[in-house]
Protein backbone atom coordinates (compact mmCIF):
# COMPACT_ATOMS: atom_id res chain seq x y z
CA UNK A 1 0.00 0.00 0.00
CA UNK A 2 1.37 3.53 -0.84
CA UNK A 3 2.35 5.96 1.97
CA UNK A 4 2.06 9.37 1.74
CA UNK A 5 4.02 12.05 3.95
CA UNK A 6 6.33 9.27 5.67
CA UNK A 7 9.06 10.64 7.53
CA UNK A 8 11.26 8.94 5.04
CA UNK A 9 9.32 10.35 2.63
CA UNK A 10 9.93 14.41 3.49
CA UNK A 11 13.24 13.49 5.28
CA UNK A 12 14.70 11.90 2.09
CA UNK A 13 12.86 14.67 -0.07
CA UNK A 14 15.75 16.93 1.84
CA UNK A 15 18.07 14.28 0.91
CA UNK A 16 18.06 14.64 -2.41
CA UNK A 17 18.88 18.92 -2.24
CA UNK A 18 22.30 17.91 -0.75
CA UNK A 19 25.15 19.61 -2.02
CA UNK A 20 22.73 22.14 -4.32
CA UNK A 21 21.48 25.57 -3.81
CA UNK A 22 17.98 27.10 -3.16
CA UNK A 23 17.27 30.85 -4.23
CA UNK A 24 14.48 33.03 -3.37
CA UNK A 25 12.76 34.22 -6.07
CA UNK A 26 9.67 36.43 -6.37
CA UNK A 27 8.17 35.91 -9.57
CA UNK A 28 8.29 33.71 -13.06
CA UNK A 29 11.43 35.36 -14.57
CA UNK A 30 13.91 35.16 -11.44
CA UNK A 31 12.50 31.75 -10.60
CA UNK A 32 13.76 30.63 -14.51
CA UNK A 33 16.64 32.29 -14.19
CA UNK A 34 17.13 30.37 -10.50
CA UNK A 35 16.77 27.40 -12.40
CA UNK A 36 18.89 27.65 -15.56
CA UNK A 37 21.69 28.32 -13.03
CA UNK A 38 21.15 25.40 -11.32
CA UNK A 39 19.07 25.51 -8.66
CA UNK A 40 17.95 22.91 -6.69
CA UNK A 41 15.48 24.76 -5.65
CA UNK A 42 13.58 27.92 -5.52
CA UNK A 43 11.35 29.40 -2.17
CA UNK A 44 8.35 31.49 -3.73
CA UNK A 45 8.19 35.11 -1.50
CA UNK A 46 6.76 38.24 -1.85
CA UNK A 47 9.82 40.03 -1.10
CA UNK A 48 13.36 39.23 -0.81
CA UNK A 49 14.80 39.59 3.53
CA UNK A 50 16.37 42.89 2.40
CA UNK A 51 13.48 44.05 1.22
CA UNK A 52 11.51 42.76 3.98
CA UNK A 53 13.74 44.38 6.41
CA UNK A 54 13.39 47.61 4.38
CA UNK A 55 9.49 47.71 4.22
CA UNK A 56 9.21 47.36 7.78
CA UNK A 57 5.44 46.05 9.01
CA UNK A 58 4.08 42.67 9.07
CA UNK A 59 5.76 40.40 6.86
CA UNK A 60 3.40 37.41 6.04
CA UNK A 61 2.69 34.46 3.99
CA UNK A 62 3.11 35.60 -0.15
CA UNK A 63 0.05 36.31 -2.01
CA UNK A 64 -0.77 32.42 -3.96
CA UNK A 65 -0.74 33.98 -7.16
CA UNK A 66 2.97 34.90 -6.55
CA UNK A 67 3.17 31.19 -5.28
CA UNK A 68 1.34 29.54 -8.15
CA UNK A 69 2.96 31.60 -10.70
CA UNK A 70 6.54 30.43 -9.70
CA UNK A 71 5.03 26.53 -9.62
CA UNK A 72 4.32 26.67 -13.09
CA UNK A 73 7.16 28.41 -13.98
CA UNK A 74 10.07 25.56 -13.16
CA UNK A 75 10.41 21.87 -13.22
CA UNK A 76 12.22 21.96 -9.74
CA UNK A 77 10.85 22.00 -6.45
CA UNK A 78 9.09 24.83 -5.11
CA UNK A 79 8.87 25.88 -1.74
CA UNK A 80 7.14 28.82 0.00
CA UNK A 81 7.07 30.26 3.79
CA UNK A 82 4.40 30.47 6.23
CA UNK A 83 4.78 32.31 9.47
CA UNK A 84 6.49 30.63 12.77
CA UNK A 85 3.06 29.01 14.31
CA UNK A 86 0.49 30.03 11.64
CA UNK A 87 -1.38 26.90 11.24
CA UNK A 88 -3.59 28.15 7.95
CA UNK A 89 -0.61 29.39 6.28
CA UNK A 90 1.01 26.40 6.34
CA UNK A 91 -2.25 24.64 5.32
CA UNK A 92 -2.60 26.71 2.87
CA UNK A 93 0.86 26.48 1.04
CA UNK A 94 0.15 22.46 1.44
CA UNK A 95 -3.07 22.61 -0.34
CA UNK A 96 -1.41 24.67 -3.08
CA UNK A 97 0.80 22.19 -3.45
CA UNK A 98 3.87 23.72 -2.73
CA UNK A 99 7.17 21.12 -2.48
CA UNK A 100 8.39 22.34 1.12
CA UNK A 101 7.20 24.93 3.74
CA UNK A 102 9.75 27.15 5.23
CA UNK A 103 8.67 28.03 8.86
CA UNK A 104 10.78 31.03 9.09
CA UNK A 105 11.52 33.65 11.11
CA UNK A 106 11.74 35.79 8.00
CA UNK A 107 8.29 36.20 8.37
CA UNK A 108 6.10 38.13 11.45
CA UNK A 109 5.81 35.44 13.58
CA UNK A 110 1.94 34.68 14.17
CA UNK A 111 2.66 32.54 17.75
CA UNK A 112 4.94 33.51 19.97
CA UNK A 113 5.03 30.43 22.11
CA UNK A 114 4.22 27.80 20.22
CA UNK A 115 5.96 26.37 16.29
CA UNK A 116 4.13 24.26 14.13
CA UNK A 117 3.30 20.73 14.65
CA UNK A 118 4.81 19.88 11.52
CA UNK A 119 4.96 16.11 12.26
CA UNK A 120 0.99 16.59 11.27
CA UNK A 121 1.61 17.79 7.69
CA UNK A 122 2.11 15.58 4.81
CA UNK A 123 3.97 18.32 3.03
CA UNK A 124 7.43 18.14 4.43
CA UNK A 125 9.08 21.86 6.62
CA UNK A 126 12.38 23.34 7.00
CA UNK A 127 12.88 25.32 10.10
CA UNK A 128 16.18 27.85 11.33
CA UNK A 129 18.03 27.16 14.53
CA UNK A 130 20.91 28.25 16.11
CA UNK A 131 22.20 25.61 18.07
CA UNK A 132 21.31 21.85 18.56
CA UNK A 133 18.55 22.48 21.12
CA UNK A 134 16.48 24.79 19.11
CA UNK A 135 17.68 22.37 16.07
CA UNK A 136 15.92 19.16 17.88
CA UNK A 137 13.27 20.85 19.17
CA UNK A 138 11.79 21.47 15.38
CA UNK A 139 12.57 17.99 14.75
CA UNK A 140 10.73 16.76 18.03
CA UNK A 141 7.82 18.86 16.08
CA UNK A 142 8.46 17.43 12.24
CA UNK A 143 10.56 19.12 10.40
CA UNK A 144 12.39 16.97 7.82
CA UNK A 145 15.03 19.80 7.23
CA UNK A 146 16.80 22.38 9.03
CA UNK A 147 18.76 25.36 7.91
CA UNK A 148 20.95 28.09 9.96
CA UNK A 149 18.77 31.04 10.78
CA UNK A 150 22.05 33.39 10.20
CA UNK A 151 20.82 37.06 10.03
CA UNK A 152 18.80 37.38 6.69
CA UNK A 153 19.14 39.94 4.43
CA UNK A 154 22.18 41.70 5.59
CA UNK A 155 24.60 39.75 2.97
CA UNK A 156 26.49 39.43 6.13
CA UNK A 157 27.81 35.63 6.71
CA UNK A 158 28.99 36.17 10.80
CA UNK A 159 25.60 34.87 11.97
CA UNK A 160 25.27 31.86 9.92
CA UNK A 161 29.20 31.19 10.48
CA UNK A 162 27.99 31.40 14.11
CA UNK A 163 25.39 29.36 14.10
CA UNK A 164 26.72 26.26 12.04
CA UNK A 165 29.34 26.03 14.19
CA UNK A 166 27.61 26.21 17.23
CA UNK A 167 25.08 23.24 15.84
CA UNK A 168 28.17 21.12 14.46
CA UNK A 169 30.22 21.47 17.82
CA UNK A 170 27.25 20.54 19.64
CA UNK A 171 26.30 17.39 17.50
CA UNK A 172 29.84 16.17 18.00
CA UNK A 173 29.73 17.24 21.82
CA UNK A 174 27.19 14.83 21.74
CA UNK A 175 28.28 12.30 19.77
CA UNK A 176 31.42 12.18 22.06
CA UNK A 177 29.42 11.13 25.52
CA UNK A 178 29.01 8.38 27.45
CA UNK A 179 25.13 7.35 26.94
CA UNK A 180 24.34 8.25 30.77
CA UNK A 181 25.66 12.02 30.13
CA UNK A 182 22.79 12.73 27.42
CA UNK A 183 19.84 13.03 29.50
CA UNK A 184 21.39 16.04 31.83
CA UNK A 185 22.53 17.10 28.06
CA UNK A 186 18.92 16.99 27.08
CA UNK A 187 17.96 18.91 29.97
CA UNK A 188 20.75 21.61 29.85
CA UNK A 189 19.80 22.19 25.65
CA UNK A 190 15.92 21.72 26.00
CA UNK A 191 16.06 19.19 23.31
CA UNK A 192 14.03 15.81 23.16
CA UNK A 193 16.51 13.06 25.10
CA UNK A 194 15.79 10.57 22.40
CA UNK A 195 16.76 13.14 19.23
CA UNK A 196 20.44 13.04 21.14
CA UNK A 197 19.90 9.12 21.06
CA UNK A 198 19.29 8.97 18.13
CA UNK A 199 22.40 11.76 16.97
CA UNK A 200 24.84 9.81 19.43
CA UNK A 201 23.99 6.51 17.23
CA UNK A 202 24.15 8.04 13.68
CA UNK A 203 27.31 10.32 14.39
CA UNK A 204 25.26 13.55 13.19
CA UNK A 205 22.04 15.42 13.15
CA UNK A 206 18.79 13.13 11.14
CA UNK A 207 18.36 15.13 8.67
CA UNK A 208 19.34 17.43 6.46
CA UNK A 209 21.02 21.03 7.46
CA UNK A 210 21.97 23.55 5.04
CA UNK A 211 22.91 27.22 5.60
CA UNK A 212 21.10 30.34 5.47
CA UNK A 213 21.27 33.81 6.68
CA UNK A 214 23.90 36.09 5.10
CA UNK A 215 24.99 34.28 2.01
CA UNK A 216 26.71 36.59 -0.59
CA UNK A 217 29.51 35.53 -2.60
CA UNK A 218 30.39 31.98 -3.89
CA UNK A 219 32.92 32.27 -1.20
CA UNK A 220 30.74 32.33 1.03
CA UNK A 221 28.83 29.17 0.10
CA UNK A 222 31.84 27.54 -0.33
CA UNK A 223 32.69 28.84 3.34
CA UNK A 224 29.37 27.33 4.36
CA UNK A 225 30.09 24.16 3.34
CA UNK A 226 33.91 23.77 4.50
CA UNK A 227 31.72 24.39 8.12
CA UNK A 228 29.76 21.31 7.52
CA UNK A 229 26.35 22.60 5.97
CA UNK A 230 24.72 20.00 3.61
CA UNK A 231 24.00 22.73 1.16
CA UNK A 232 23.07 26.87 0.91
CA UNK A 233 20.08 28.55 0.58
CA UNK A 234 20.32 32.25 -0.75
CA UNK A 235 17.60 34.95 -0.21
CA UNK A 236 18.64 38.38 -1.07
CA UNK A 237 22.50 37.75 -2.29
CA UNK A 238 21.03 36.65 -5.62
CA UNK A 239 18.85 39.29 -6.83
CA UNK A 240 20.32 41.93 -5.16
CA UNK A 241 23.49 41.33 -6.75
CA UNK A 242 24.55 43.28 -9.67
CA UNK A 243 24.59 40.69 -11.87
CA UNK A 244 22.10 38.18 -10.91
CA UNK A 245 23.00 35.26 -13.50
CA UNK A 246 26.27 35.38 -12.75
CA UNK A 247 25.80 35.38 -9.37
CA UNK A 248 23.25 32.58 -9.15
CA UNK A 249 25.52 30.12 -11.35
CA UNK A 250 29.10 31.08 -9.68
CA UNK A 251 26.95 30.10 -6.20
CA UNK A 252 25.76 26.99 -7.59
CA UNK A 253 29.60 26.02 -8.70
CA UNK A 254 31.51 27.33 -5.75
CA UNK A 255 28.99 25.10 -3.81
CA UNK A 256 29.77 22.02 -5.42
CA UNK A 257 33.72 22.47 -5.71
CA UNK A 258 33.61 23.79 -2.75
CA UNK A 259 37.38 22.61 -2.27
CA UNK A 260 38.63 23.83 -5.24
CA UNK A 261 39.92 27.06 -4.46
CA UNK A 262 41.34 27.95 -8.29
CA UNK A 263 37.77 27.44 -9.56
CA UNK A 264 36.93 29.55 -6.95
CA UNK A 265 39.01 32.31 -7.86
CA UNK A 266 37.68 31.69 -11.78
CA UNK A 267 34.27 31.86 -10.89
CA UNK A 268 34.45 35.08 -8.00
CA UNK A 269 36.37 36.98 -11.40
CA UNK A 270 34.57 40.54 -12.51
CA UNK A 271 31.09 39.21 -11.11
CA UNK A 272 29.80 42.87 -10.15
CA UNK A 273 28.96 44.03 -7.04
CA UNK A 274 27.12 41.78 -4.72
CA UNK A 275 24.29 42.76 -2.46
CA UNK A 276 25.23 45.57 -0.32
CA UNK A 277 26.17 43.96 3.43
CA UNK A 278 25.13 45.13 6.83
CA UNK A 279 26.86 45.08 9.57
CA UNK A 280 25.22 43.32 12.55
CA UNK A 281 26.07 45.20 15.08
CA UNK A 282 24.04 47.92 14.03
CA UNK A 283 20.94 46.17 14.20
CA UNK A 284 18.73 46.75 17.13
CA UNK A 285 17.90 43.63 19.19
CA UNK A 286 14.19 44.16 17.71
CA UNK A 287 15.78 44.45 14.18
CA UNK A 288 17.04 40.86 14.34
CA UNK A 289 15.28 38.12 12.92
CA UNK A 290 17.22 35.78 14.70
CA UNK A 291 15.59 36.39 17.91
CA UNK A 292 11.92 35.17 16.50
CA UNK A 293 11.37 31.45 17.69
CA UNK A 294 12.82 29.66 20.08
CA UNK B 1 36.23 -3.08 -7.02
CA UNK B 2 35.91 0.71 -7.40
CA UNK B 3 32.36 1.86 -7.86
CA UNK B 4 31.92 5.76 -8.41
CA UNK B 5 29.35 8.23 -7.36
CA UNK B 6 28.42 11.06 -9.23
CA UNK B 7 28.67 13.73 -6.84
CA UNK B 8 27.74 17.27 -8.30
CA UNK B 9 24.56 17.04 -6.29
CA UNK B 10 22.31 15.12 -4.23
CA UNK B 11 21.74 11.72 -2.32
CA UNK B 12 25.58 11.02 -2.54
CA UNK B 13 26.30 10.17 0.97
CA UNK B 14 23.75 7.04 1.23
CA UNK B 15 25.21 5.54 -2.25
CA UNK B 16 28.36 5.69 -0.88
CA UNK B 17 27.10 3.83 2.10
CA UNK B 18 25.57 0.85 1.17
CA UNK B 19 28.83 0.07 -1.85
CA UNK B 20 31.11 0.24 1.09
CA UNK B 21 27.94 -2.16 2.96
CA UNK B 22 28.71 -4.22 0.07
CA UNK B 23 32.75 -4.77 0.67
CA UNK B 24 33.06 -2.28 -2.36
CA UNK B 25 35.07 1.10 -2.38
CA UNK B 26 32.87 4.38 -3.07
CA UNK B 27 34.19 7.22 -4.94
CA UNK B 28 33.04 10.23 -5.21
CA UNK B 29 33.06 11.57 -8.60
CA UNK B 30 33.65 15.58 -8.94
CA UNK B 31 35.81 16.00 -11.83
CA UNK B 32 36.98 14.18 -14.75
CA UNK B 33 40.45 12.74 -13.03
CA UNK B 34 38.04 10.78 -10.28
CA UNK B 35 36.51 8.82 -13.53
CA UNK B 36 39.92 6.62 -13.60
CA UNK B 37 39.83 2.89 -12.94
CA UNK B 38 36.27 2.66 -11.80
CA UNK B 39 34.52 -0.62 -12.33
CA UNK B 40 30.90 1.01 -12.38
CA UNK B 41 29.54 4.20 -11.55
CA UNK B 42 26.09 5.12 -9.67
CA UNK B 43 24.06 8.03 -11.40
CA UNK B 44 22.26 9.79 -7.70
CA UNK B 45 18.90 10.93 -7.04
CA UNK B 46 18.85 14.59 -6.91
CA UNK B 47 17.82 17.16 -9.62
CA UNK B 48 18.29 16.05 -12.47
CA UNK B 49 18.31 19.93 -14.05
CA UNK B 50 21.21 21.09 -11.65
CA UNK B 51 23.10 17.64 -12.75
CA UNK B 52 22.80 18.49 -16.32
CA UNK B 53 24.10 21.98 -15.70
CA UNK B 54 27.00 21.00 -14.00
CA UNK B 55 27.93 17.66 -16.17
CA UNK B 56 28.15 20.65 -18.79
CA UNK B 57 29.87 23.75 -17.19
CA UNK B 58 32.68 20.49 -15.25
CA UNK B 59 32.66 18.86 -18.84
CA UNK B 60 31.69 14.88 -17.41
CA UNK B 61 29.04 14.30 -20.12
CA UNK B 62 31.18 13.20 -22.97
CA UNK B 63 33.64 11.38 -20.65
CA UNK B 64 30.79 9.62 -18.93
CA UNK B 65 29.38 8.94 -22.12
CA UNK B 66 32.34 7.34 -23.26
CA UNK B 67 32.90 4.77 -20.65
CA UNK B 68 29.48 4.44 -20.62
CA UNK B 69 29.85 2.87 -24.41
CA UNK B 70 32.85 1.53 -23.53
CA UNK B 71 31.04 -1.05 -21.24
CA UNK B 72 31.52 0.71 -17.68
CA UNK B 73 27.84 -0.65 -15.70
CA UNK B 74 26.32 2.47 -14.67
CA UNK B 75 23.10 2.11 -12.37
CA UNK B 76 20.88 5.49 -12.32
CA UNK B 77 18.25 6.26 -9.33
CA UNK B 78 15.58 8.80 -10.02
CA UNK B 79 17.50 11.96 -11.68
CA UNK B 80 20.21 9.42 -12.38
CA UNK B 81 17.87 7.97 -14.52
CA UNK B 82 16.64 10.20 -16.04
CA UNK B 83 20.36 11.09 -17.09
CA UNK B 84 20.49 8.08 -18.53
CA UNK B 85 17.22 7.76 -20.61
CA UNK B 86 17.61 8.24 -24.30
CA UNK B 87 14.31 10.01 -24.57
CA UNK B 88 13.33 12.45 -21.84
CA UNK B 89 9.67 13.45 -22.41
CA UNK B 90 9.30 17.09 -23.10
CA UNK B 91 12.75 17.31 -24.21
CA UNK B 92 14.29 17.75 -27.26
CA UNK B 93 17.53 16.57 -26.68
CA UNK B 94 18.40 14.02 -23.58
CA UNK B 95 21.27 14.15 -21.25
CA UNK B 96 23.84 11.19 -21.14
CA UNK B 97 21.21 9.29 -23.51
CA UNK B 98 22.04 5.68 -23.30
CA UNK B 99 19.52 3.72 -22.24
CA UNK B 100 17.01 2.60 -24.38
CA UNK B 101 14.06 4.40 -22.65
CA UNK B 102 11.65 7.10 -22.46
CA UNK B 103 11.40 8.90 -19.39
CA UNK B 104 8.68 11.17 -17.93
CA UNK B 105 9.91 13.24 -15.42
CA UNK B 106 7.55 14.07 -11.73
CA UNK B 107 5.25 11.22 -13.25
CA UNK B 108 3.55 10.57 -9.58
CA UNK B 109 2.42 14.14 -8.66
CA UNK B 110 4.44 16.94 -6.50
CA UNK B 111 5.67 16.61 -3.15
CA UNK B 112 2.45 15.89 -0.97
CA UNK B 113 2.35 13.23 -3.86
CA UNK B 114 5.18 11.41 -3.20
CA UNK B 115 5.19 7.58 -1.14
CA UNK B 116 6.64 4.89 0.08
CA UNK B 117 5.59 1.44 -0.76
CA UNK B 118 6.65 -2.14 -1.17
CA UNK B 119 7.50 -3.83 -4.81
CA UNK B 120 7.74 -6.43 -6.33
CA UNK B 121 11.25 -6.80 -8.23
CA UNK B 122 12.22 -9.68 -10.52
CA UNK B 123 15.07 -12.20 -9.16
CA UNK B 124 15.52 -9.88 -6.42
CA UNK B 125 12.72 -10.34 -4.02
CA UNK B 126 8.83 -9.62 -3.25
CA UNK B 127 9.33 -7.23 -0.16
CA UNK B 128 11.54 -4.13 -1.88
CA UNK B 129 11.17 -0.85 0.08
CA UNK B 130 10.81 1.54 -2.21
CA UNK B 131 10.61 5.34 -1.68
CA UNK B 132 9.22 7.62 -4.59
CA UNK B 133 9.87 11.55 -4.47
CA UNK B 134 8.91 13.39 -7.34
CA UNK B 135 9.81 10.15 -9.11
CA UNK B 136 9.81 9.74 -13.10
CA UNK B 137 8.45 6.64 -14.29
CA UNK B 138 9.63 4.74 -17.68
CA UNK B 139 6.86 5.46 -20.49
CA UNK B 140 8.26 2.68 -23.16
CA UNK B 141 11.02 1.01 -23.08
CA UNK B 142 13.19 -0.91 -26.08
CA UNK B 143 12.79 -4.83 -27.16
CA UNK B 144 16.51 -5.23 -24.75
CA UNK B 145 15.19 -4.00 -21.82
CA UNK B 146 14.24 -6.01 -19.25
CA UNK B 147 11.28 -5.07 -16.76
CA UNK B 148 12.33 -5.45 -13.34
CA UNK B 149 9.74 -4.12 -11.54
CA UNK B 150 6.12 -2.22 -12.10
CA UNK B 151 3.86 0.15 -9.79
CA UNK B 152 0.39 0.59 -11.44
CA UNK B 153 1.29 -0.83 -14.76
CA UNK B 154 4.30 2.02 -14.92
CA UNK B 155 7.92 0.61 -15.30
CA UNK B 156 9.49 1.61 -12.35
CA UNK B 157 13.04 -0.43 -12.73
CA UNK B 158 14.83 -1.53 -15.68
CA UNK B 159 18.31 -3.29 -16.95
CA UNK B 160 19.51 -3.28 -20.43
CA UNK B 161 23.20 -4.77 -20.80
CA UNK B 162 25.17 -3.12 -18.68
CA UNK B 163 22.55 -0.26 -17.48
CA UNK B 164 20.27 -0.54 -14.38
CA UNK B 165 17.78 2.29 -14.29
CA UNK B 166 15.36 2.96 -11.04
CA UNK B 167 12.41 5.59 -10.29
CA UNK B 168 12.63 5.17 -6.95
CA UNK B 169 15.66 5.26 -4.28
CA UNK B 170 16.27 2.49 -2.47
CA UNK B 171 19.58 4.17 -0.92
CA UNK B 172 17.05 5.71 1.38
CA UNK B 173 16.18 2.91 3.17
CA UNK B 174 18.58 0.32 4.84
CA UNK B 175 17.47 -2.57 2.27
CA UNK B 176 20.81 -3.25 0.00
CA UNK B 177 19.67 -5.85 -2.23
CA UNK B 178 19.24 -3.64 -5.43
CA UNK B 179 22.95 -2.27 -4.85
CA UNK B 180 23.90 -5.71 -4.58
CA UNK B 181 22.31 -6.82 -7.66
CA UNK B 182 24.13 -3.93 -9.50
CA UNK B 183 27.32 -4.95 -7.73
CA UNK B 184 26.48 -8.80 -8.99
CA UNK B 185 26.20 -6.63 -12.59
CA UNK B 186 29.76 -5.03 -12.18
CA UNK B 187 31.12 -8.44 -11.33
CA UNK B 188 30.00 -10.48 -14.47
CA UNK B 189 31.10 -7.42 -16.62
CA UNK B 190 34.78 -7.96 -15.04
CA UNK B 191 34.45 -11.55 -15.38
CA UNK B 192 33.34 -10.82 -18.90
CA UNK B 193 36.64 -8.85 -19.92
CA UNK B 194 39.25 -11.09 -17.68
CA UNK B 195 37.95 -14.02 -19.53
CA UNK B 196 38.46 -12.41 -23.36
CA UNK B 197 41.98 -11.41 -22.33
Amino acid sequence: MKQVGTETVKRGMAEMQKGGVIMDVINAEQAKIAEASGAVAVMALERVPSDIRKAGGVARMADPRIVEEVMNAVSIPVMAKARIGHIVEARVLEAMGVDYIDESEVLTPADEEFHLLKSDYTVPFVCGCRDLGEAARRIGEGASMLRTKGEPGTGNIVEAVRHIRKVNGQVRRVVGMNEDELMTEAKILGAPYELLVEIKRLGRLPVVNFAAGGVATPADAALMMELGADGVFVGSGIFKSENPEKFARAIVEATTHYKDYQLIAEISKELGTPMRGIDIATLQISERMQERGW
Amino acid sequence: MKIGVLALQGAVREQIRQIEQLGCEGIEVKSQADLQGLTGLVLPGGESTTMRKLLDRFQLLEPIRSLAQKGLPMFGTCAGLILLAKQVAGRNEPHLGLMDIVIERNSFGRQVDSFEVELSVRGVGDDIPAVFIRAPHIVSAGEDVEILARLDGRIVLAKEGHYLGCAFHPELTEDIRIMQYFVEMVNKTLLAKNSSI
